[in-house]
């Protein structure tokens, strides 16, 4: 089971938040889901998507303008 | 439980209305729910083959003036297309539905229109069934 590597720096909204649903649409259950991003909104809301999608945010690391999210599938 | 879904009627044709319209859709679907946008109206011109980067701006259009200036700073912050907003909302399982009314009015046929993102064509009725079930309705 490999992490996934999101990779949406420099991409404004809605692209994060949807780029992670169709990485976490693929991955396999249990497999982790890693979203790299520079868009402060997308910080805030992608733990929102998580906790609305019933999956579990496994933490979050960096700067507003240079974060890091990882969630579990 | 059934899934909590969104409901949007697009009856507006504005360049910067459709960006609402599928922003909306596939933040929604991005956080759980289901989504469909009605294309009504001038919206419907924007399913036509050629027709979805084609509306003008809802304030300072300004000739295409201000639709220039618009897209320059969008394209600046890397906003994404229409295009792409389109592939995603329909990837992510967004569905589009055509007013066969307007259709009818504006003598459009089916070939005229990217008839591979409209998942039904359908009238009013169709769209209270879903409004009815739905969290969140809008009118755009």
């Amino acid at each position: 089971m490999s992490d996934i590597l999101v990779d949406v720096r420099g991409e404004t909204c809605p692209v994060p938040l949807v780029e992670m649903r169709k990485a976490l649409r693929t991955a396999a259950p249990g497999s982790i889901v890693k979203v790299l991003g520079t868009h402060p909104a997308s910080m805030k809301e992608i733990p929102m998507a998580v906790e609305a999608l019933g999956l579990q945010l496994l933490g979050i690391e960096g700067l507003d303008t240079d974060w890091s999210i990882r969630i579990q599938r | 439980m059934a899934t909590p879904r969104v409901t949007m009627v697009l009856h507006s044709g504005d360049m910067d209305k459709l960006y609402s319209a599928l922003i909306i859709g596939n933040g929604a679907l991005s956080m759980g729910m289901e989504a469909s946008i009605y294309f009504t109206f001038w919206g419907l011109q924007r399913l036509t083959k050629g027709g979805l980067e084609k509306g003008p701006l809802s304030k300072m259009h300004m000739l295409g003036l201000g639709k220039w200036m618009i897209r320059r700073r969008m394209k600046k912050a890397r906003v994404a297309s229409l295009e792409r907003l389109m592939t995603d909302f329909r990837e992510l399982g967004g569905k589009v539905i055509a007013c066969e009314m307007t259709m009818e009015i504006m003598g459009i046929s089916k070939e005229q229109m990217r008839q591979e993102w409209i998942d039904e064509y359908g009238a009013v009725g169709m769209y209270i069934q879903e409004a009815r079930d739905s969290s969140i309705t809008l009118f755009i």
